[in-house]
């Protein structure tokens, strides 16, 4: 497909031994919300490093925009915003810093930091150290760049972890906002997402036990 | 469609951010300080105050001292950055990884390369340091410690995902920290016998202007490879 903005070509990735996934090709266009499926242990992580250009595959190419990433990464990371397990916020800086940092290094503006952090429900947490906020608070730090993010493609390491209801309602919210704008997400979650369930495409990786 | 940033707009960020998480977590520096005073303090204990020793073994014990904490300050160089995911963030910023790696072994350097120069005076006149001597050894150690900085990047960078990389670290690193430490205790040697050592200064020099250019690259794609 020419429209495309990302492709995974016959991927493969093995670990421990074990093949996770097996010449795995799909596309992913602008508009997508597609949602990375599979038990603990599937390579879940694993595709989605590969697919930020972080872990390379065993075989196959990521592309974007029908040009390999790892040759044109400067380009594919202006468009891309990937947060994972770890947050990347850092617990000597405070929330308002932390945010600040973040976008400043991929060249988002960061004008309004504090009405972004409003709509992540940290006002008055601006100048607290990221060390001293809850599991969710930290959480909350990161994903808050979402919120100024121009990036086109979004992928997303279990976002909802340690996040409230009323937060994971919200980022849904934005994640449909963000594909009706069009952008792409990517995402992997074991919790089933609420709102535009008829628009989310599964990926289904499954353990091959042998 | 994103702002870019220019190359020091970018240093600038990086190193800002580096030298506020450095102030908020002192031990970080004054640990490596407080090791190379220890350090240097034993060996008049240790060996006795016969000034005649302690003058001959002032350089390389100066330096050695050096050497030690620079290594034992490295490690925190990316491993806070590693477990907490900045670092993944910083290598999937589209800004060019070897200025934000150039800033962080700055950022470095500033926090244990300064202080080191700033006491070893103090230390030389513990191990009764030739009067000429000075000038050479703080001249070597302004030249030298980037080096060791910049070099010893490489081997955090390389080591940084594995769990117990200490040890390992010191194996891939001291060895090639012996072209400084020859160079610099040298040089230091010869001023205190009053001969000129402007040549060891000038290798010294050149060693800084090649990794200067040439380790913020390598220690990029080190990180690349050891966080895959």
């Amino acid at each position: 497909m020419d429209h495309a903005l990302l492709s995974a070509e016959k991927l493969t990735c093995i670990r421990e031994g074990r093949i996770l996934f097996d010449q795995l090709s799909f596309n992913i266009c602008a508009g997508d919300l597609v949602q990375i499926e599979g038990p603990n242990g599937a390579g879940k992580t694993s595709l989605l490093r590969i697919l930020a250009g972080l872990s390379r595959p065993y075989d196959g190419v990521v592309k974007f925009k029908q040009q390999d990433i790892s040759r044109y990464r400067d380009q594919y990371y202006e468009n891309l915003m990937y947060i994972g397990h770890l947050a990347g916020v850092k617990g000597e800086l405070t929330a308002d810093e932390n945010l600040r940092f973040n976008l400043k290094i991929h060249g988002d503006n960061d004008q309004n930091i504090s009405e972004t952090l409003a709509k992540v429900n940290l006002t008055g947490f601006e100048d607290a150290l990221a060390s001293h906020l809850s599991a969710g608070q930290h959480r909350r730090v990161a994903l808050a760049r979402l919120w100024q993010s121009k990036a086109k493609i979004w992928i997303l390491d279990e976002p909802f972890t340690a996040i409230d209801k009323a937060g994971v309602i919200e980022l849904e919210q934005l994640f449909i906002q963000h594909v009706d704008n069009g952008g792409a997400v990517i995402l992997t979650s074991h919790q089933d997402i609420q709102i535009g369930r008829d628009r989310l495409q599964r990926i289904t990786l499954d353990y091959n036990f042998d | 469609m994103n702002q870019s940033l220019s190359y020091w707009q970018t240093f600038l960020i990086v190193l800002k951010r580096d030298l506020q998480v450095a102030v908020r977590n002192k031990g970080d520096i004054f640990n490596p300080l407080i090791f190379f005073v220890i350090v240097i303090t034993l060996f008049p204990l240790g060996i006795g105050s016969d000034s005649a020793i302690l003058t001959r073994i002032a350089p390389g014990i100066i330096w050695v001292a050096a050497l030690l904490s620079a290594l034992l300050s490295l490690e925190r160089l990316f491993k806070n950055d590693y477990l907490d995911g900045s670092l993944e963030q910083m290598l999937l910023s589209p800004q060019p990884l070897f200025i934000m790696v150039f800033a962080k072994v700055f950022a470095h350097w500033l926090l244990t390369g300064i202080p080191i120069i700033v006491v070893a005076p103090l230390l030389a006149l513990l191990l009764h340091m030739e009067q000429s001597a000075y000038g050479a050894m703080l001249a070597t150690l302004a030249l030298g410690t980037p080096i060791l900085s910049l070099i010893g990047g490489i081997g955090v960078a390389l080591t940084v995902g594995i769990k117990k990389g200490g040890v390992l670290l010191s194996l891939l690193i001291l060895p090639m920290y012996i072209p400084v430490l020859i160079f610099a205790t040298s040089a230091i040697e010869a001023a205190a016998l009053g001969m000129p050592f402007s040549g060891h200064l000038a290798i010294i020099g050149a060693l800084l202007a090649g990794s200067l250019t040439l380790t913020p690259f390598a220690i990029g794609a080190a990180l690349r490879v050891s966080t895959n």
